[in-house]
């Protein structure tokens, strides 16, 4: 028979082999558990988070920007905006969600490209904008269809709104969308819809406007959905940004200028706070937000009269006449003349073989600096000019804040021209002519002003002498945070600018025929005079020639600027200041194309300067300094 | 059956006898696994005991009654219709090729109307009773000669073969294995072994051909699974970084971020050791090895202690299969093996193996009840 007990006692040898090696492989198991759980447990740890946790961006709120009086000018208003997140969109099929949500709201062709573009071009988590400014209706549509459209969300973003639209537009300018270019190290940047200034205080204070972006931790699953935020960092939201504008004067000041094209500055003289900046016309800021139309853009860049240009800070125009107190200081200043000289005016003066000639064409007789300025005779600063030489005037010119940038904090400031000898040789490789002098001593020839330079060029007049400079930022306050950081000129008026030294009396000569140019009749802005009492402003018109008038067209009986095309009529002009005996604020009105000074820039100033005291009031906030001109002599 | 009745042919014991002579502590243990399962698949369903967990117990309690069934059949019945059994699984297998339904890329079940059936996982017991019938009748010196080795090797690789064609590596392997495994407890010459490992590592170019894209990529893939970590490299960087992360005591009882958020796939069945290995980490991975290991441990001495070469090699043969289970799994989630899809034994959710394994304890609890039955050399019983 068969030996079993001898099987048996090989199949227990082989069975202790069996356990010995499963022994071996469980121990290789716990080995491995050993080296996977306590060895590399750090690792898989990190592993694991980066599996789980997805950091999300967060806008900040753009920070609100208001005028001195703390009324908003631009902020921020709920916008509801649909997205589209590519990768929960099953199988990729990006277009044939887009068909289903076709048919619940509209859908332009031009939006569909651009929206597969950006699908193609942004990785597939990255929200893509399908529509923004959407309907409540269309927003209600869509979120009871959504089971049918996976991949699409609503957002409720921020938008910014200007709730004054165009009157505002060249001070705030306007936020839009990020181009490529502008794509830098902020991923802010990068966040779908997201907006950043473009022009006006948007722009310069565009990163404190902006604040800095806050991160949401959130725990994701395998298939990218969120489950829970598991921490959140809000970010900073942007900072409030104060103007000195105010808002009603702005609305008033844009309102007179109306369709003109025109611009206008109006500065408080001591602090140089500006209360207004208008260029007209000016254009919808909110339309560059929500994006414009190519024929809303066609309209903005083909008009004439050059809506986007913000002709207030950019303008350059020749200042005509209102250059005139700068060559009579300047004379004054050299001790050229004094203010009694006499200088006969016959129409015209003759230089070399050259016939220069006073606007009034009988002449004016004999003139002191006191009636030259009052009815602006030509004659008489055409000699003043050529005794006392374009290098001082072009000096006194730039004392007075002209030929350079104010550095307004606003884009595209422009630095106009003063010319000198140095400049023409310079720039021009030609020998300076005297008869430029006598062209320049009228505010014309190579003479470029902007309508904020001669602003400024009043204020320093009327202030006492006082370097001032344009002020638009009032104060950057961050919200949310212990302390607000005021920007460096605090709110009271006490700024020190720097005294210019001029001499009291030219200045008090100047003013004097200032004040007669409106308040004396024969002056050329009389029919502007301010009758409120304590409110007389005083001023000087100007008429800027942009082309001469040819002798073939004299022959064919042109004579009247009216009787030009419009972009050859001339500038009207005029700066003025008010209240006469204690100047406080200063104005300057540019109308292109507008005719003449005294019709078409006085009757402006005088409006704007009455409602800025009217709002403002007509007593210096500080100890302004002791300014006496002589009484108003009216008619 | 007509037997005599003698010191070494006791009469027949009674049912009452056999549940009295039945290891109610090992029944405990299997029952103490299987919860272990179910609370894991509670937790696989985010904390529900739907979809998972609630069948599983009620899995586990048909397979409970089976397993005590089982038991409680005579051992000698097994022997006697252990080739029956055996022809009857494989012409099964064969059917399979034939109308088998195709699931889960592979062709593996068969559509009874209302119940399926995979053959492969009968097999492995079916094997396991063929085999040791076999060995039951092959004397100590027989075992030696070649010749005899013929119709238990031709028994291991004609189902090995079918499986290996539907195509199933994991389950091919633990027949082969299994198989080899009675081979080598039934005291088949070392070297044989030797000679067929040899051959095995000699082959294994030729078998690469054989193998479908999808296991070469497996093996490609688990050699180095960060080259294709989103696409078949997926399973075991994910399930390795579920357990790493879980590290010594875990992240707490439904609260395995891998598992929950979806990042480890097929939680509630290849992988349900990873979801436990995170939530319980280490700690509770070794508890359950030792679990395993007590199991084992005693199904070695109801081998070691039988009566009857076939009881003998029955209980190892089940044990192997048992083990096989275990090691597989875990290695193929540690990232130790390819990814072969071979469950956890009593904790992954699915019915047939469920029922595979209860059935094979129940026959090594049957062999342990009838330890002491004697077996004639041949396989009916008699003289």
């Amino acid at each position: 028979m068969y030996r079993d007990s001898e099987r048996q006692k090989l199949f227990t040898r082989r069975v202790a082999v069996l356990g010995a090696g499963k022994a071996v492989l469980l121990a290789t198991l716990a080995g491995r558990m050993y080296y996977l759980q306590v060895i590399e447990a750090d690792r898989y740890a990190m592993l694991a988070d980066e599996n789980r946790i997805n950091f999300r961006l967060l806008a900040p709120p753009r920070g609100r920007i208001v005028d001195r009086q703390g009324a908003p000018l631009a902020d921020n208003r709920q916008n509801y905006r649909i997205l589209l997140i590519a990768e929960n969109v099953p199988g990729g099929q990006v277009s044939e969600t887009l068909d289903r949500l076709g048919q619940l709201v509209d859908l332009e062709p031009s939006d569909r490209k651009r929206i597969l573009r950006d699908v193609k071009r942004n990785r597939s988590f990255v929200p893509v904008t399908i529509r923004d400014n959407m309907e409540w209706a269309d927003i209600t549509k869509i979120e009871v269809n959504t089971p049918d459209l996976p991949g699409i969300m609503i957002d409720v973003g921020q938008s910014r709104h200007y709730p004054d639209a165009s009157a505002m537009s060249h001070v705030l300018g306007y936020v839009a969308a990020v181009s490529e270019s502008e794509i830098g190290d902020d991923p802010l940047l990068e966040l779908p819809g997201f907006r950043i200034g473009k022009a006006g205080v948007e722009r310069v204070h565009d990163l404190a406007l902006r604040g800095s972006g806050g991160t949401s931790q959130v725990e994701v699953n395998a298939f990218g959905r969120v489950i829970r935020e598991l921490s959140r960092n809000d970010g900073q939201s942007g900072a409030e940004l104060g103007l000195t504008i105010d808002k009603d004067i702005q609305l008033k000041t844009a309102e007179l200028l109306k369709d003109e094209s025109a611009a206008c500055v109006v500065m408080d003289v001591h602090s140089g706070d500006v209360l207004a900046l208008v260029s007209t016309p000016g254009f919808d800021p909110n339309a560059f937000n929500r994006g414009l139309s190519e024929a809303e853009w066609q309209g903005l860049i083909k008009n004439d009269k050059k809506p986007l240009v913000n002709k207030a800070v950019a303008g350059r125009y020749p200042p005509g006449s209102t250059f005139k107190m700068v060559v009579a200081l300047a004379a004054l200043e050299r001790g050229v003349i004094n203010p009694d000289n006499k200088v006969f005016c016959s129409g015209y003066v003759e230089l070399g073989n050259a016939r220069f000639h006073c606007w009034k064409r009988r002449g004016h007789g004999a003139m002191n600096l006191h009636s030259a300025i009052k009815e602006s005779c030509d004659v008489y600063f055409y000699e003043i000019a050529r005794r006392t030489g374009i290098d001082r005037i072009a000096a006194m010119s730039r004392r007075l804040g002209l030929g350079d940038v104010t550095g307004i904090d606003l884009p595209g400031e422009s630095d106009g021209l003063i010319p000198d000898k140095a400049w023409k040789d310079a720039v021009l490789s030609e020998p300076w002519h005297a008869g430029e002098t006598l062209i320049a001593g009228i505010g014309q020839g190579y003479i470029l002003t902007t309508p904020l330079q001669l602003c400024v060029m009043t204020a320093r007049l009327v202030n006492g002498g006082f370097a001032v400079l344009p002020r638009l930022t009032r104060a950057i306050e961050p919200r949310f945070e212990e302390a607000a950081v005021e920007t460096d000129s605090p709110e009271d008026d006490s700024v020190s600018f720097a005294d210019l030294g001029l001499r009291q009396s030219s200045v008090t000569a100047v003013l004097d025929a200032m004040n007669a140019v409106v308040n004396i009749p024969g002056g050329t802005a009389y029919r502007s005079r301010i009758s409120e009492p304590g409110m007389a402003m005083g001023g000087k018109t100007g008429t800027a020639q942009v082309r001469r008038i040819t002798k073939s067209e004299r022959e064919q009986g042109v004579r009247k600027n009216k009787d030009l095309p419009w972009k050859f009529r001339d500038h009207a002009l005029f700066v003025g200041y008010a209240p006469v005996e204690s100047p406080k604020y200063a104005v300057a009105v540019v109308v292109e194309h507008g005719g003449s000074g005294s019709k078409a820039a006085a009757p402006i100033a005088k409006e704007i300067l009455l409602e800025t005291q009217r709002r403002m009031g007509t007593v210096p906030v500080s100890m302004a300094p002791k300014m006496k001109t002589s009484e108003t002599g009216e008619g | 059956m007509a037997r005599r009745r003698d010191a070494l042919n006791p009469p027949d014991m009674t049912i009452v006898e056999k549940l009295m002579h039945m290891n109610w502590f090992f029944v405990l243990l299997l029952a103490l696994t299987a919860s272990v399962g179910v609370a894991m698949l509670y937790s696989a369903a985010s904390g529900d005991f739907y979809p998972w967990a609630q069948r599983h117990i009620v899995r586990f309690g048909v397979g409970l009654v089976l397993l005590i069934v089982v038991a409680l059949v005579d051992i000698r019945f097994w022997l006697k219709h252990a080739y029956t059994l055996y022809a009857g699984v494989l012409l099964l297998l064969i059917g399979v090729e034939v109308m088998g339904t195709v699931g889960m890329g592979a062709q593996r079940w068969i559509d009874l109307g209302y119940v399926t059936v995979q053959p492969s996982e009968l097999m492995k017991i079916a094997l396991v009773l063929a085999l040791a019938r076999y060995f039951h009748g092959v004397s100590l010196d027989d075992v030696g000669h070649i010749s005899k080795l013929v119709i238990p090797i031709f028994l291991i690789v004609a189902p090995t073969g079918l499986v290996l064609r539907q195509p199933d590596l994991g389950t091919a392997l633990m027949l082969a294995m299994g198989g080899g495994v009675i081979l080598f407890a039934a005291g088949v010459r070392i070297w044989v072994f030797l000679g067929v490992g040899v051959s095995a590592i000699a082959m294994m170019p030729v078998a690469w051909q054989f193998l479908h894209d999808y296991q070469k990529q497996r093996v490609l893939t688990f050699l180095n699974p960060e080259n294709d970590p989103l696409g078949a490299g997926y399973h075991i960087i994910q399930s390795k970084i579920a357990l790493g992360s879980g590290g010594v005591f875990g992240k707490g009882f439904l609260e395995g971020t891998q598992s929950h958020l979806h990042f480890l796939p097929e939680m509630q069945t290849d992988f349900i050791f990873t979801m436990l290995a995170e939530e319980f980490g280490m700690v509770g991975g070794i508890a359950l090895l030792a679990l395993y290991t007590v199991i084992l441990i005693y199904s070695f001495v109801f081998a070691i202690v039988c009566g009857s070469q076939f009881g003998r090699l029955v209980a190892v043969g089940v044990t192997a299969t048992f083990f096989l289970y275990v090691f597989i799994n875990i290695a193929m989630v540690m990232g130790l093996i390819p990814v072969v899809g071979v469950p956890l034994p009593l904790i992954s959710y699915g019915g047939t193996a469920m029922l595979t394994l209860l059935t094979g304890f129940g026959l090594l609890l049957g062999v342990h009840v009838h330890k002491d039955v004697f077996l004639g050399r041949l396989s009916t019983g008699e003289e």
